[in-house]
């Protein structure tokens, strides 16, 4: 599967691309997102006609890139390329336009200076010769000096291609390395077979990759790809018959990234800085909720493990000059505990340029960042298992990249790695003392509270909230849910499943336990409400306990309004709100006043009630459907 | 799946590829379409083994003379 997999599938492409059509001035940020999204060859090709019907071929004017000038010269058919190799660039904001020599003309338009490449005065050449080209006349009977004559020859001409484009236009170069599409006649050791074409492709491969950092030409490794996908997804041996497509049409979307990121690296526009999520991203559970022992992370687990491995490599990108950054929602010092004291941990502090936790929205703390590293946004690369958060960050801040992962950590250096965010052309020692630079200017300043859009992102959600009494059904995860939550706990008081039971037969009590679902499916139970009535007929609010999964999604105005109602049905006239402080619940200690209830006493230990009237209640209103079920 | 089943899902493709409504029926050719050329061609057969997993052999492509011939072969393919 040659495929854009790190990009998000389009919802409504289709409703999209009209949207797209449809505005009498399209612009060009609106067609970078729709790049932005997986699409697959004809996707790629309907936007590419789509974009340049509506914003013409010339670059829209002040542009932020470099308009790109793309000369793409080689020996089979490449028209089919060009759509993937716009689409592509526009993805990361560059304009490009392709140039194609005609068929099989590469070696004439380079060396004769009246040619038509010659009057477009390419930025960027990408040389693309197929396997069949560069191995014709390699024949099986060839004495071995005939056969290391002929890869003299070839080399030799790709390397004099080189310089006649370094000689004609100073551009950047790109090679692409041949696709291995030869069938092997010896087999394993087909090395040993002079004139074995599969060997010679091979013997050109190893020769042009070490000539290219001396003649200063950037390689196109399509041999890696291969390795990774497969030759089938790659190649397809009748289309290469019937159209001489060397490169496969389905894998042209991902052909023309790879050629787009080799160009947006030579203008510097690579990503700088990967920003870590942590909870479920770089350790297994959640730290607040589960202590630093009940996380799962490092040997004894395949999943441990995994995430070690994750850590190990993010270690790995920052010794090679990428930033990194922490963007978590928790209490600081829970956030912190595991940097320093879980002995598994492969990222200390240190390793750490700007590290953010707090109980903001991500998109505040990911500006907050840039601007702390005095980076650009659109140099952040935020990785997260949460979909929620990828969606509420790329819908904010859609300069930021953020990879579609799954929950399987296993995956996620290689969804890095594919995306090609960090795309680099060569290595300075800069880069290597690059991180800890940023580690020594990072600010420590409090975090600015910076307005970000969510209603209409909630509202976009579709959020539905279930709810319903405690039964036998839920008493498990109920029961859980009561013993593991520490965090969003206001009274941290723990019951057995007896405890519960007696809940559900007391007539002046209650229990509820709500289920979230939204467009991206259903968050389980995430929270459990229990009250009680006193014996002056207010109602007590024993435990109000929460996922911190959903905070900030108005999860708890919608629960308040169920805790009125119940409370209303048992006759209640007041609701008392309990704070009962632990080490790790300080993120609701204000909650009940922010929920407009008054503070009624308070004693020594730092506990607190609160109270409000349900006389005057109104219901608030949310962006979350509330059904019972 | 007979072959008329195929239709909803060979417009969906044609609509991709050409970008406009294309009305098939079993006797239209590439003749009777503007710009449906060999590349066109390519797209479409291409669609059609990512969407349902299968591969056209050379000589079911060489064969293909209109979209009644399409829908044959893919309803030959995707039962067997």
């Amino acid at each position: 599967m040659a495929g854009l997999h790190w990009l998000p599938e389009p919802q409504d492409w289709r409703a999209r691309l009209s949207a797209f059509s449809a505005v009498a001035e399209p612009s060009w940020d609106s067609a970078v997102a729709l790049a932005n999204l997986r699409l697959d060859f004809v996707r790629t090709n309907t936007l590419d006609a789509t974009v340049r019907a509506r914003l013409g071929s010339a670059p829209p004017r002040g542009l932020a890139t470099k308009p790109v000038r793309l000369a793409l010269l080689g020996s089979g058919t490449l028209t089919h390329l060009q759509p993937g190799i716009r689409v592509g660039a526009l993805r990361r904001g560059l304009h490009a336009e392709v140039y194609e020599n005609d068929y099989g003309q590469y070696w004439q338009d380079i060396s004769d200076t009246e040619s038509a490449l010659h009057a477009f005065r390419p930025t960027t050449a990408l040389l693309a010769l197929d396997g069949y080209h560069l191995a014709a006349g390699v024949t099986a009977s060839m004495e071995p000096e005939d056969a290391a004559r002929a890869l003299d020859e070839v080399v030799e001409r790709v390397v004099g291609c080189w310089r006649g484009l370094r000689a004609g236009f100073g551009c950047q170069i790109i090679q692409q390395l041949p696709l291995p599409v030869f069938a092997p006649l010896l087999g394993e050791n087909e090395q040993r077979l002079p004139g074995s074409r599969m060997a010679f492709l091979a013997r050109v491969t190893a020769e042009l990759r070490a000539r290219a950092d001396a003649e200063g030409v950037d390689l196109l490794a399509l041999d890696q790809w291969v390795a990774l996908d497969g030759l089938h997804a790659w190649h397809d041996g009748g289309m290469w018959h019937r159209a001489k497509q060397e490169v496969a049409l389905a894998a042209t979307p991902l052909y023309g990234d790879l050629v787009a990121r080799l160009i947006a690296a030579k203008q510097g526009r690579s990503f700088k800085c990967l920003v870590l999520d942590l909870d479920n991203t770089v350790w297994g559970g959640v730290v607040g909720d589960d202590g630093l022992e009940g996380l799962v992370l490092g040997q004894g687990s395949a999943l441990g493990e995994a995430f070690v491995a994750f850590q190990d490599f993010a270690r790995e990108l920052s010794r090679r000059g990428i930033i990194l950054a922490v963007c978590s929602k928790n209490d600081e010092a829970n956030a912190l505990e595991p940097f320093e004291k879980h002995p598994d941990m492969v990222l200390k502090r240190g390793d750490i340029a700007c590290f953010v936790a707090n109980w903001s929205d991500k998109a505040s703390n990911l500006r907050h960042i840039a601007a702390a590293l005095n980076i650009g946004l659109d140099a952040l690369v935020f990785i997260d298992d949460n979909p929620f958060e990828r969606a509420l960050v790329r819908q904010e801040l859609p300069m930021v990249a953020v990879p579609e992962v799954s929950d399987d950590p296993t995956t996620y250096p290689r969804a890095l790695a594919d995306a090609g965010y960090f795309e680099a052309l060569a290595v300075t020692e800069e880069d290597r003392a690059r991180s800890s630079q940023y580690q020594a200017n990072r600010q420590r300043d409090a975090l600015k509270e910076t307005a970000t859009d969510l209603p209409s992102y909630l509202r976009g959600l579709h959020m539905e909230l279930i709810w319903r009494r405690f039964d036998p059904i839920g008493l498990q995860r109920t029961v859980q849910l009561i013993n593991k939550t520490n965090q969003f706990n206001l009274t941290t008081r723990r019951y057995t499943e007896a405890d519960v039971q007696a809940i559900m037969a007391d007539p002046r009590a209650f229990g509820l336990q709500l289920r979230l679902l939204d467009r991206f499916g259903d968050n389980g139970i995430i929270a459990i409400l229990i009250g009680r009535m006193t014996a002056e007929d207010d109602l007590l609010i024993d435990t109000w306990l929460m996922s911190c999964r959903v905070l900030g999604r108005q999860v708890e105005p919608t629960s308040l309004n169920l805790i009125a109602a119940e409370a209303q049905r048992l006759g209640a006239r007041r609701l008392i709100g309990e704070y009962v402080p632990t080490k790790k619940n300080g993120m609701v200690r204000d909650h009940y006043a922010r929920l407009g209830f008054a503070p009624l006493d308070a004693d020594a230990s730092g506990a607190s009630r609160a109270v409000l009237d349900l006389a005057g209640f109104v219901p608030a209103e949310t962006f979350i459907d509330v059904k019972e079920g | 799946m007979s072959e008329a089943a195929f239709y909803p899902a060979l417009t969906e493709i044609f609509r991709d590829v050409f970008m406009r409504e294309v009305a098939l029926r079993p006797d239209l050719t590439a003749r009777d379409v503007p710009g449906w050329d060999s590349f066109k061609q390519i797209e479409i057969i291409v669609a059609l083994e990512e969407r349902y997993g299968i591969k056209f052999h050379t000589r079911e492509l060489d064969a293909l003379h209109n979209v009644g011939d399409l829908a044959r072969v893919l309803a030959a393919k995707t039962t067997a």
